[in-house]
């Protein structure tokens, strides 16, 4: 589902982010992208969805390149993954059914398809009850699930999260996670950037390391790190 | 799929019209002011031209003789007259026949005039038409210096000072036009770069979820082409209002100015200020969006 071939990446400030990776993610698999600060991890997530591109090297995402992708298609691109952050992207005037409706409306889906689809995201994600509620409402937790739903509400291949238990308690952040699992095993590949130890050690998933740019590590049933 | 979004963009479009009003309006209103100077401009030098055509078929120029001119010097006059640059016909008027067209003139009361044949005062004429209207000046100057012509008379200055006219109107309101037609470009485009300023995170989200830049610049563009049009259709109905009373005024003040009042001219600069008003404000969403929302 996902190849990267010697790609690095180098920023126009020539911080070099990423240097010489090599890595293969299957449909279904469940990655934890760890390591730390500044080691290149929201790059990597950057160039699988097209927000960046490589400097060197060949990046693939369902058998397309992105390099040679046109810009144009970008969007169609973006359709057939989800993302989720740390900061939850959320539209603040918009209710949460709103918000994940939103993903459909820009696909051009009609209100009859929202109310079919946005309830079942919700409700996968146990947000049923507070559909029309805002985000400023809404506890972290809940914000996180809004996103969650509004990423998978397009039954997309690919889930990027990029440090989405940064802003959650201990608590709420396992309640994501086994909503992650949960949605890892209907078949929906997961790449995970975290610092959050305890839950890689815990999952045993492949764990991918990165160190200024460099993947040290790539191991299944992986634990975080053998120095924390 | 196509309706919906179409829907999407009007919604979207509308929610920042009202978010922005006091620009929206702004916007608007210097939309109107500009192209109420357009509207009146374009009238204006219609009407000119309008007029001048008028007079061009009814200017002529009044060449008197000196008295005693032999028959012969008369006949080669004539056609010294008829190789003057723009002169199309030359009509030879006797002093009878001057005597004749004064008591008509005069018509009941003629009798003023009675006794005046026996030492008829007026001089033998030709009357001479130009081409065009703009041509009189320069024929008659050229006419004054022919041999045996005391005096050259034609309805003077009126036609100067119509061309000039439509000189300066065009010059003026050009330069009007052009300030104003900027100010309100660069205003929709201020107000267009504050709609995107304020959407700027949802532009992120939009981009992140897959929109289209098609779907990202619709909604803004949508905002200046509604500006730009409302702009248009007030001035549009101000004009058409405006000129309407301005002409019911004319033909009961000024009865024998011809003015342009067909609706059809009329409707083809209403429907220019509507298109111009869309162009200002597509004008001014293309620019902003180039500049700000680089997608
Ligand atoms: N847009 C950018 N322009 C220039 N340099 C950048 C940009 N984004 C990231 N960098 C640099 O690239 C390097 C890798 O950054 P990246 O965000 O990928 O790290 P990270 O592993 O996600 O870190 P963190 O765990 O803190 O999120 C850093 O040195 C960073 O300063
Ligand atoms: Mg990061």
């Amino acid at each position: 589902m996902i190849q990267f071939y010697n790609v690095s990446k180098t920023y126009p400030n020539q911080v070099q982010a990423l240097n010489s990776i090599t890595l293969h993610i299957n449909k279904g698999e469940f990655v934890f992208l760890v390591g730390p600060s500044g080691a290149g991890k929201s790059t990597l997530t950057k160039l699988i969805c097209r927000e960046e591109l490589p400097t060197h090297g060949q990046v693939i995402v369902n058998g397309r390149s992105l390099p040679r992708m046109k810009n144009r298609q970008v969007p169609y691109l973006r359709r057939q993954m989800g993302m989720v952050y740390q900061d939850f992207r959320l539209i603040p005037n918009r209710t949460v059914f709103e918000n994940v409706a939103f993903a459909l409306e820009i696909i051009g889906a009609s209100r009859r398809e929202m109310k079919q689809v946005v309830p079942e995201a919700l409700r996968m994600v146990g947000m049923e009850k507070k559909l029309n509620m805002r985000p400023y409402q809404l506890s972290g937790g809940e914000q996180q699930r809004t996103a969650v739903a509004r990423a998978i509400v397009n039954n997309p291949a690919l889930i990027l999260a990029d440090e989405p238990t940064g802003n959650l308690d201990p608590d709420t952040s396992w309640e994501l996670m086994r909503l992650f699992m949960d949605i890892n095993s209907l078949g929906t590949t997961i790449l995970m950037a975290t610092h959050a130890w305890d839950i890689v050690d815990e999952m045993k998933k492949r764990v991918v390391q990165l160190e200024n740019g460099v993947i040290v590590r790539d191991e299944e049933g992986g634990v975080y790190g053998h120095d924390h | 799929m196509i309706i919906n979004t179409i829907f999407y963009y009007f919604r979207e479009a509308a929610t920042s019209l009202i978010r922005n009003s006091w620009l929206t309006v702004a916007s608007v209103g210097t939309i109107i002011i500009s192209l109420l100077i357009l509207g009146s401009s374009v009238l204006l030098v219609l009407n000119v031209r309008e007029v001048a055509a008028d007079l061009e078929s009814s200017l002529e120029i009044t060449v008197f003789l000196e008295d005693d001119l032999e028959q012969e010097r008369l006949e080669q006059l004539e056609e010294e007259i008829k190789f003057v640059p723009g002169v199309s016909t030359v009509n030879f008027v006797t002093k009878e026949q001057a005597l004749e067209n004064l008591k008509e003139s005069f018509g009941d009361k003629a009798e003023l005039l009675s006794g005046l044949e026996e030492d008829n005062p007026l001089p033998n004429s030709y009357t001479v038409k130009t081409r065009k209207a703009n041509m009189v000046p320069s024929a008659a100057r050229q006419l004054t210096e022919l041999e045996g012509v005391e005096q050259v008379r034609y309805g003077q200055g009126v036609v100067e000072n119509l061309l000039a006219l439509t000189h300066w109107v065009r010059i003026w309101g050009s330069l009007a036009l052009l300030v104003l037609g900027v100010a309100a470009v660069l205003l929709i485009a201020t107000t267009i770069r504050m709609s995107v300023f304020a959407r700027r995170r949802e532009i992120g989200i939009m981009k992140m979820l897959g929109a289209t830049n098609i779907f990202v610049r619709m909604p803004f563009m949508l905002e200046g082409m509604i500006i730009g049009l409302t702009g248009g259709l007030f001035a549009a109905v101000m004009i058409h209002f405006g000129y309407a009373s301005f002409l019911n005024k004319v033909i009961i003040s000024l009865p024998f100015i011809q003015l342009v009042d067909d609706s059809n001219s009329i409707y083809q600069v209403l429907g220019g200020l509507l298109g111009a008003g869309f162009l200002i404000g597509t004008l001014g969403s293309a620019i902003s969006l180039r500049r700000f929302l680089k997608v």
